[in-house]
């Protein structure tokens, strides 16, 4: 298991150690400084071998976060811990920067004592760690309050407390899609796939279990007398049900009711939580088509047309759109003409950046550019055409994911499911929505 | 709150000021100087001096303050044992504080403190901390057994710990029970005694109630016990789907942990099931899905599921085989994710979606990083050579890549195109010419070897090749090796080829090659040329221009057995790095060698072919490996014809060569193999023209290597102990003579209570050898292949060694001599006989101990008048190293006495027909003494043949 966890600024100085095992010494600590942080190469892969010891590392911004172990561990389990421990310590103090990890040491040790044991993690949900790791010293708790506390922290249940009451039930719904899609300068589509989440807020009292259904295809069809078969592609847009290609559930749904029943139920923790992510690949109305039309006007000029159109009901607005144009490395000057929106050229990212603030359904906008350039004698340093990207949120879910309900029984308070108000939005957001050109 | 102040004190005499500060009367000054210590510690400064002034403080009762001192402590107590003891009397105190929490922090920090003294105490509160009513403690506790388990395995057995640690698999709380698995686990892995091992073992039972435990476990809890489970190999079918069944809902959890832990559970019991049945398929589908979804996760888990992938494309094909879309490289991604997509997308590339993969290739070929695009047109090089009817394509898009003119882009390509000429010889030579032109910009050793190699091989269709290759002969000496390997034999082909008008080049390279090259491989290869040329132009020709083996499709194909060890290491670093534990990490632990279960035939398999075998050892990866693949040669050793000397010196195995536990067994047969192949093509087949060339030797002893690597790692997964006992010499029973070219050496061997052949088939014939089978004739002991010969057509000059398991439930016929075993071995070419003796000792079974008493009434019973005396002649053997060596092969020492310096060892053995063989052996003065007793007095010669062999084998 994990040997040690270390946490190092961008020069490599040393801001956490902490060691699990006898095995790493604290020449592991510099180690990883001298042959990773400070290698001349950018590193090629997020697992080092050296020496017979193996790091992992993750950068937020400009920390090195890395584990070390001596031993086979699990890998996918190492990178899972290094970002829930991430996850922690945002929800206790904010962004991962040097002033903040320095003014939080102790805390932070603090937390890395309860987070792994000998190197197996334990529990890291940041809900239940506040209830008990609060830098006040312990306040005169009194028995009852740390036997809580610690059947929680070990508890089937290790996700909510007990005894929450709010006056007013209610629960947020976010359905957030990303969409993906590499098209070809043709159109034709490469792939494309929507990877969407559900998050839910929720503010209800004491110990709910929720029932959660979707439009998804063998869900349906399982309710439906089951048996109805394989859920084979095709069609699945238009009896209004999608086929989901595979989910996966916060740990508080119980996974084996779903694989029996379809039936997702479960006992949500209290606040903010994402209750699962999914993935579609069939029948995605993609929200935008970039059509892109570019000419090398001789050595030293090109003429780029891009064509954007919405696909999408005219009575719905998309906002935030925003089509990345790459220009070649050396670009002298850009005239650039559009209908609609504010386009300019950043030298900076070597692309002209289209700013469109909102835009209807079924709509076609235009820009065109005359880009000049230097004619360069450098030959090595050509231009690779990174594709034409696009940036935009819709108020709809593309895959054409729908909550079909989601019903809330608590049998020992008195409130029932009508009681509870219920939120519900669809979000659609681009992934890497990219066009070759 | 601001603590990065603590950071910031470099200050000279900041130790004595901070000593009066911890001995400041004010709490908050006390917290502070803990606070600036750790701060310290940090970085990496020694605060150990201030050992005694922060144990003082660790009586407080302020939590955060504790927590703070038990982090010194754990740091510096090793450093400073005698003063830790101080500590321990307030650690016995905390584990009995009413609050659970200070209670577990007390026994989660005395297991980190690595001194002796102090473990000593630990010893009564852990034993009350894993009893304790908290759930907190009492998972915590459970992580100290495994903690103390590493100071002192042998205190953890005395104490009993490993049977609490047991109990509480069965606790109420599902932490607890997640913590005891994973504590048992590791102990378990490096268990001292077999009676702790045995105790750590997981059975049915205990699976099943930790598979109903998994669903109230948090995901890491659920990932320890996946990783248990997949320790466990059911003995029934049955089970082993009810276990899928039960393992599968966890493909939907979010932790891509938990994801993998779950593939690797179940493609690992999958083995265990009928291949092809409906469950297996739909088991497979249903993998797939969660595989690719682990591909929008962050971009270290991404690497960690390609990497694993990688290993589950090569393992069971089918399960992405339709998902090829997600593996096209995105703009954004990191580097190390877009070269392991490329890798899976040439696994997963065939006839059906060439074109979508060839478009997407020649995309990347434009990038801007530089060993993606490398690969990238390695890649397309690949699908020329695995789909035949895009080859045409292939090659013209490189050609389009060529013209780009990007320096490393044309040098990848002349590399790639150069093993597509391989493969289809005479089809795609019209670009020679479009290659010519960038003669010039080729500056790395591998392109230039490529281009002369196409330029040597087809000399008569390029009109200035002696002007190309004397261009290339002006820097010669600057040259790497393997161009200049290359460049000799590349003037000799144009010799050969146009006589005329190329004596003086050929002259010149032989001359730089002998005279001038400090490089012994070249100067021999050089004088080979030489002699041959100038004796006997026509060999020359026969010999060097001889028609070459076609390369095959598949590439970098991990060598079955390591692929079967990776694959149950899913998720593991293992699986990361495609290298066995024992690699990288260090200790016991690293060597066990975990392999794929074996299935057991049903009852109508078994019914149905009489030979299968019943005794199948569950974890012998060589049976179960498929129809070895061969393994490709890599690049390097591609760039040589025939007569390439292969100067990485594993030959194809490079990627088990690496394996730094390969045993000095395998380059000793090795050397074996290369003696016994020259020695044949020196003496055997010395009349006619040499149609094999002794410098092709080191190739094909390289390729041959390889086998027996694999060999002796499928030994050594199913007993280790094996490999240290005695290993016969292989014979020779088929000369290439009589078998018209096929050339058959072999031995019995006894791994691990499996019988087996083992072949080494040579093709010493000018075409291809394919169609083997194998039958053996009536035998006095049942001899009977257990399964059908596995043997891949073998190219001229190629050798294969293979391994036949063998069971005994053959026909029976008494033989003359006893041991005597005709077989007959049919290829395309005819069928061929011959005979051989089979060493007694292999027909040894593991059941031949028995009890001392047993033995002395069955030496009584058997009368005196059939007990036979021989004598060994003298051997340097201790009577200690004669009986583990014939313990190896399953003779069994029961009692030994010592008379006047006369060691007398008495053993017994048990042949697979039940017939016992009792063995007195006495050592008097390095004289070894042999007397036989036994109901079948046939059987002496036999035994006695065996011990002479043992015992000279290793003397």
């Amino acid at each position: 298991m994990i040997g040690g966890l270390f946490i190092y600024n961008h020069k490599g100085e040393v801001l956490i150690s902490r060691v699990y095992r006898d095995d790493i010494g604290r020449e592991a600590v510099d180690a990883f400084r001298v042959n990773v942080i400070h290698a001349r190469q950018q590193v090629r892969s997020p697992v080092s071998s050296i020496g017979r010891t193996s790091f992992f590392h993750v950068k937020r911004s400009n920390i090195w976060l890395c584990a070390v172990a001596k031993k086979n561990v699990s890998a996918s389990l190492v990178f899972q811990f290094l970002y829930k421990m991430i996850e922690v310590m945002v929800s206790y103090f904010g962004k991962i920067n040097e002033e903040n990890i320095k003014n939080n040491f102790v805390l932070i040790y603090e937390l890395l004592d309860e987070l792994l044991d000998y190197g197996y993690p334990q529990n890291t949900d940041t809900g239940v760690l506040k209830t008990y790791i609060t830098q006040q010293g312990v306040r005169a708790q009194t028995k009852e309050e740390t036997t809580r506390i610690t059947n929680q922290v070990t508890g089937q249940i290790a996700w909510r407390r007990e005894g929450i009451k709010y006056r007013r039930n209610e629960l947020f719904l976010d359905v957030i899609e990303s969409v993906n899609l590499l098209m070809s300068p043709q159109g034709q589509v490469l792939s494309a796939h929507v990877s969407g989440r559900v998050r839910m807020k929720s503010y209800l009292s004491g110990m709910p279990e929720c029932k959660f259904g979707i439009n998804d295809k063998v869900v349906v069809d399982s309710r439906r007398g089951g048996g109805a078969g394989e859920a084979s592609g095709g069609g699945g847009g238009k009896s209004g049900h999608i086929a989901i290609d595979d989910c996966q559930f916060h740990q508080c749904v119980k996974l084996s009711k779903f694989d029996t029943e379809h039936s997702i139920s479960f006992i949500p923790p209290d606040g903010e939580f994402e209750l699962m992510t999914y993935r579609t690949t069939k029948d995605i109305s993609l929200p935008f088509r970039v059509i892109p039309l570019v000419r090398e006007t001789g050595r030293s000029g090109m003429e780029v047309k891009v064509v954007v159109k919405s696909n999408f009901k005219p009575s719905l607005l998309a906002q935030k759109v925003e089509v990345r144009i790459p220009t070649p490395l050396n670009t002298s000057g850009v005239q650039v003409v559009c209908m609609k929106g504010r386009a300019r050229y950043k030298a900076s990212d070597n692309a002209i950046v289209w700013k469109i603030k909102r835009m209807g359904g079924m709509k076609e906008l235009q820009l065109s550019a005359e880009i000049d350039m230097l004619s360069s004698t450098d030959k090595a340093k050509k231009w690779t055409r990174p594709p034409i990207s696009m940036n935009f949120e819709v108020p709809f879910a593309p895959s054409g994911f729908k909550v079909r309900y989601l019903k809330v029984f608590e049998s020992k308070l008195n409130y029932s499911d009508h009681d509870v108000i219920k939120w519900v939005r669809y979000i659609g957001k681009s992934g890497f929505y990219e066009t070759r050109c | 709150m601001t603590d990065s102040k603590y950071f910031t004190t470099t200050r000279k005499g900041e130790i004595f000021e901070l000593k009066a500060e911890l001995n400041s009367d004010r709490k908050d000054k006390r917290k502070e100087a803990v606070k600036k210590v750790i701060a310290s510690m940090t970085v990496g400064k020694d605060v150990s001096t201030l050992f005694p002034d922060v144990v003082n403080c660790m009586q407080a009762d302020n939590l955060e303050l504790k927590k703070l001192v038990y982090l010194y402590l754990m740091n510096y107590a090793k450093t400073q044992p005698d003063k830790a003891i101080m500590a321990v009397n307030t650690f016995v105190r905390d584990c009995e504080d009413p609050n659970p929490l200070i209670r577990a922090l007390a026994v989660r920090t005395i297991g980190c403190i690595r001194v002796d003294e102090i473990t000593a105490y630990l010893c009564d509160p852990l034993r009350k901390c894993l009893k304790d009513e908290d759930p907190y403690v009492r998972k915590t506790a459970a992580v100290c057994v495994a903690k103390l388990h590493d100071i002192d395995p042998l205190l953890v057995e005395e104490q009993g710990f490993l049977d609490m640690l047991k109990d509480l698999l069965a606790d109420s709380n599902p932490m607890v029970v997640a913590n005891a698995v994973a504590a048992m686990t590791e102990i378990g892995e490096s268990a001292q005694t077999e009676a702790a091992a045995r105790m750590l073992t997981w059975s049915g039972h205990l699976v099943n109630k930790l598979l109903t435990a998994l669903n109230e476990c948090t995901e890491w809890g659920q990932v320890f016990i996946l990783d248990a489970v997949a320790n466990y190999t059911p003995s029934e079918e049955n089970e082993a789907q009810s276990m899928i069944e039960r393992v599968c809902p966890r493909l939907a959890h979010a932790n891509a942990a938990v994801v993998l832990s779950a593939v690797k559970v179940i493609m690992k019991l999958l083995e265990l099931l009928t291949p092809g049945s409906d469950f297996v398929q739909s088991t497979v589908k249903k993998l797939s899905a969660p595989l690719v979804t682990l591909l929008s996760s962050e971009h270290e888990i991404q690497y960690v599921a390609l990497r694993n992938i990688n290993l589950i494309v090569q393992k069971r094909p089918e399960i992405l085989k339709h998902e090829l879309k997600v593996f096209f490289v995105k703009y954004n991604d990191p580097i190390y994710v877009k070269l392991e997509k490329l890798d899976i997308l040439i696994r997963l590339t065939s006839a059906a979606n060439i074109a979508n993969v060839l478009a997407e290739l020649k995309e990347y070929a434009t990038e801007v990083d530089v060993d993606f695009v490398r690969k990238a047109v390695r890649a397309i090089g690949r699908c020329a050579i695995k789909v035949e009817s895009a080859a045409e394509r292939c090659v013209s898009t490189l050609l389009d890549l060529i013209q780009t003119k990007v320096n490393y882009v044309v040098q990848e390509a002349i590399v790639v195109i150069k093993d597509i000429f391989r493969k289809y010889p005479n089809k795609y030579e019209s670009v020679i010419g479009t290659l010519c032109e960038n003669l010039d910009t080729l500056d790395e050793p591998e392109a230039r070897a490529s281009m002369i190699w196409i330029i040597g091989e087809y000399a008569e269709r390029i009109d200035n090749a002696d002007e190309l290759l004397e261009s290339f002969l002006d820097g010669f000496a600057d040259e790497q090796t393997s161009v200049q390997l290359q460049l000799l034999t590349a003037v000799v082909k144009l010799f050969l080829k146009r006589p005329t008008d190329t004596q003086e080049l050929v002259q010149r390279v032989l001359s730089l090659a002998t005279q001038e090259a400090d490089n012994p491989d070249l100067r021999d290869r050089g004088y080979i040329y030489w002699r041959l040329l100038s004796t006997d132009p026509a060999a020359a020709k026969q010999v060097v221009l001889a028609e070459k083996p076609l390369i095959s499709e598949e590439t970098d194909l991990l060598e079955p057995s390591l692929l079967g060890e990776l694959v149950c290491h899913i998720g593991s670093l293992a699986s990361v790095y495609h290298r066995p534990p024992s690699a990288f990490v260090d200790g016991r632990v690293a060597a066990q060698r975990k392999g794929l279960p074996s299935r057991a035939p049903t009852l109508a398999e078994a019914t149905g072919a009489a030979d299968a075998g019943a005794e199948v050892v569950p974890t012998d990866n060589a049976q179960n490996a498929k129809p070895a693949v061969s393994v490709i040669p890599t690049q390097d050793s591609l760039i040589g014809d025939l007569l390439d000397i292969d100067m990485s010196g594993g030959g194809g195995g490079s990627g088990i060569t690496q394996q730094s536990a390969a045993p000095a067994v395998p380059s000793q047969s090795n050397a074996m193999d290369l003696l016994g192949d020259g020695l044949d093509s020196l003496l055997g087949l010395g009349g006619p023209a040499p149609q094999q060339p002794p410098q092709q030797q080191p190739a094909v002893g390289g390729g041959s290597g390889v086998d027996a690597l694999a060999d002796i790692f499928g030994g050594l997964s199913a007993t280790p102990s094996a490999q240290a006992g005695f290993t016969p010499q292989l014979e020779s029973w088929l000369p290439a003579q009589r078998g018209k070219g096929m050339q058959i050496d072999g031995r019995f061997l006894r791994r691990g209570a499996q019988l087996q052949m083992e072949l080494q088939v040579r093709n010493n014939a000018m075409q291809q050898l394919s169609g083997f089978a194998i039958q053996f004739n009536k035998n006095s002991f049942g001899l009977a292949p257990a399964q059908p010969l596995s043997l891949n057509p073998l190219a001229p000059m190629q050798t294969a060694t293979t391994l036949l398991p063998l069971h005994t439930k053959g026909q029976v016929q008494k033989m003359e001599p006893l041991l005597n075993l005709q077989v007959a071995v049919k290829n395309n070419i005819d069928v061929f006989y011959f005979s051989c003796l089979v060493p007694i000792h292999v027909l040894f079974t593991e059941e031949g101990g028995m009890d001392k008493r047993v033995f002395l009434s069955t030496w009584k019973d058997i009368p005196a008048d059939s007990e036979s005396q021989t004598s060994l002649g003298s051997y340097s053997h201790s009577p200690d190293s004669v009986s583990n060596l014939l313990q190896s092969c399953n003779v069994f020492t029961i009692a030994r006495r010592s008379v006047d310096g006369i060691e007398m060892l008495y053993q017994s053995m048990k042949l697979c027909n039940g017939i016992l063989v009792l063995a007195e052996l006495k050592i008097s003065g390095g004289a070894f003494t042999l007397s036989l007793k036994s109901r079948h007095a046939e059987v002496y010669s036999g035994v006695q043949e065996s011990y002479l062999k043992i015992l000279k084998s290793s003397n």
